[in-house]
């Protein structure tokens, strides 16, 4: 039976377009050859940090959810993300029943935000 | 005639019935890429409001916690701030 997951990894700012659109078709890739089938697909693009990561206070932010029958797929995309050096941060998990239906609500746009974590939490500094 | 000194102490305000807002309102996922939602559970430090505050059940507050741990890996939330909100 296959399980969804869900990916979202941070790619440092300092990339420029074309280096972003291919770090994230490598990955893409990574996943199909684990022939897994990839579900969605969203790019949050560049955002501001709650906290600095790496000296830097803006990422890359993009999602990809995915299916993928044996659980070596997660394993074999995460040791991608820890060798390429352009990712600053990364985070999969695997959706429940419940994860699922929302994900599908979510990208009909029930919740009528596209971009739903808009932007990050800024600090008021008084 | 109350006495001047003497503290009005209104019932229904001191034990408000706390209801857990996730069963009443049937939401079953929290997502952990939604900030505007998780703000709601967390204070102006940016620490995770506790149960008896908020009420929640503990299944959920579990699934707050464990949204908001994720959101801060992924740089959504602070881990600690001042004036959050």
């Amino acid at each position: 039976m296959s399980k969804h997951y869900e990916t979202v990894f941070i790619l440092t700012p300092v990339l420029s377009e074309a280096q972003m659109k291919d770090a994230v078709e490598k990955f893409k890739d990574v996943l199909k050859k684990q022939n897994a089938t990839i579900v969605n697909e969203e790019i949050w693009g560049l955002k501001k940090l709650a906290y600095p990561i790496q000296k830097k206070s803006t990422g890359f932010y993009n999602l990809i959810e995915f299916t993928a029958a044996e659980s070596s797929t997660v394993a074999a995309l995460e040791t991608e993300y820890r060798r390429d050096e352009k990712v600053m941060r990364f985070l999969t998990t695997s959706l429940d029943k419940f994860g699922i239906e929302y994900a599908e609500k979510r990208r009909k746009g029930a919740f009528n935000k596209k971009d739903v974590a808009s932007e990050p939490v800024k600090a008021k500094k008084k | 005639m109350t006495l001047v000194n003497e503290p009005v102490v209104s019932k229904q305000q001191e034990n408000r019935k706390k209801y857990c807002r996730f069963r009443k309102s049937g939401i079953r996922y929290i997502d952990y890429k939604d900030p505007n939602f998780l703000l709601k559970f967390i204070n102006e430090q940016g620490k995770i409001l506790p149960r008896r505050i908020t009420g929640t059940s503990w299944k959920f507050q579990n699934k707050v916690s464990q949204a908001v741990k994720r959101a801060r890996h992924l740089a959504i939330l602070p881990y600690v701030t001042d004036g959050l909100k």
